[in-house]
């Protein structure tokens, strides 16, 4: 399946609530396929979406339900940009979580019921980028959707992995 | 958050019928679970068959869902669609729930 050749970034504007997050991803994966990427590749997009997102809504505007997401997205024919741009709360330290894998060898009943969300975020993505500026959060994350290690070419400033 | 609730063999079977597990449905999910498996004593199958997506805060939920029937009952799942499977296998949880392909899986009801 061919990616589209690289573009600008087309930009939709979500409100900071989980309705307004699903009505969000809904719009960005019916962009994704008609660009002509895979249902597979479209799904695994969407949960580094909705995790980052989640967490925007949850702690930059702490879970109050109103504020807006910017959500760019760059295709080229190695992997997708998506570029997350919003105005509350800086992350702590300024400085994302490391996402460590939530611990699973325990007692069923001490299982861990959160701490997923960065550890899938930085699973499934190749780069991060967490900048403040402004009274705003910019957050970068790329993805490798061709299955390659690195994305040659490319550079995108500095990144903190 | 509508789930139904059926004898499947020896499991209490419980059928998602909700597209998303995910951070607008997980507090409606985790309640309508918790009533559905109270005061049960059967092994409990989770039909995800019609759930296209669930991101972590429906994971956490599914999880709770072994707190929630106690040591001697199991939570299995079955008829995981791609994208929740995804979910299940990156955060390796599908070595902590047993995953039935579908409800007439041989697997079912083994304890091994």
């Amino acid at each position: 399946m061919t990616i589209a050749p690289a573009q600008s970034a087309k930009v939709f504007e979500l409100v900071a609530s989980p309705a307004g997050i699903r009505v969000g991803l809904s719009e960005i994966r019916i962009h994704l396929r008609e660009t002509g990427l895979s249902d597979c590749r479209c799904g695994t997009t969407e949960i580094v979406l909705a995790e980052a997102l989640n967490n925007i809504a949850e702690h930059a505007y702490e879970d109050c339900g109103v504020g807006d997401i910017a959500v760019a997205i760059t295709l080229d024919n190695v992997g997708i940009l998506i570029e997350f741009t919003d105005s509350g709360a800086p992350l702590p330290g300024l400085s994302p979580p490391a996402g460590n894998p939530p611990v699973l060898d325990a007692p069923s009943g001490d299982l861990p019921e959160g701490g997923y969300g960065w550890f899938l975020i930085r699973k499934l993505t190749t780069k991060l980028a967490y900048t403040r500026q402004n009274g705003q959060n910019f957050l970068r994350l790329r993805m490798n959707l061709r299955g390659a290690q690195h994305a040659p070419g490319r550079t995108f400033g500095a990144w903190s992995r | 958050m509508d789930l139904s609730s059926s004898q499947h063999g020896a499991y209490h079977l419980i059928t998602v019928k909700a597209a998303r597990i995910d951070a607008a449905a997980a507090i409606a999910f985790k309640e309508a679970l918790r009533s559905a498996t109270s005061g049960g004593t059967d092994d409990v199958l989770l039909d995800l068959g019609q759930v296209a997506f669930i991101d972590s805060s429906g994971l956490g939920a599914i999880v709770s869902a072994i707190k929630m029937v106690g040591p001697d009952r199991r939570v299995e799942l079955a008829c995981l669609t791609p994208d929740v499977e995804k979910v299940f296998r990156l955060t390796r949880m599908n070595s902590i729930f047993r995953l039935h392909s579908d409800l007439n899986d041989t697997a079912l009801g083994q304890t091994g």
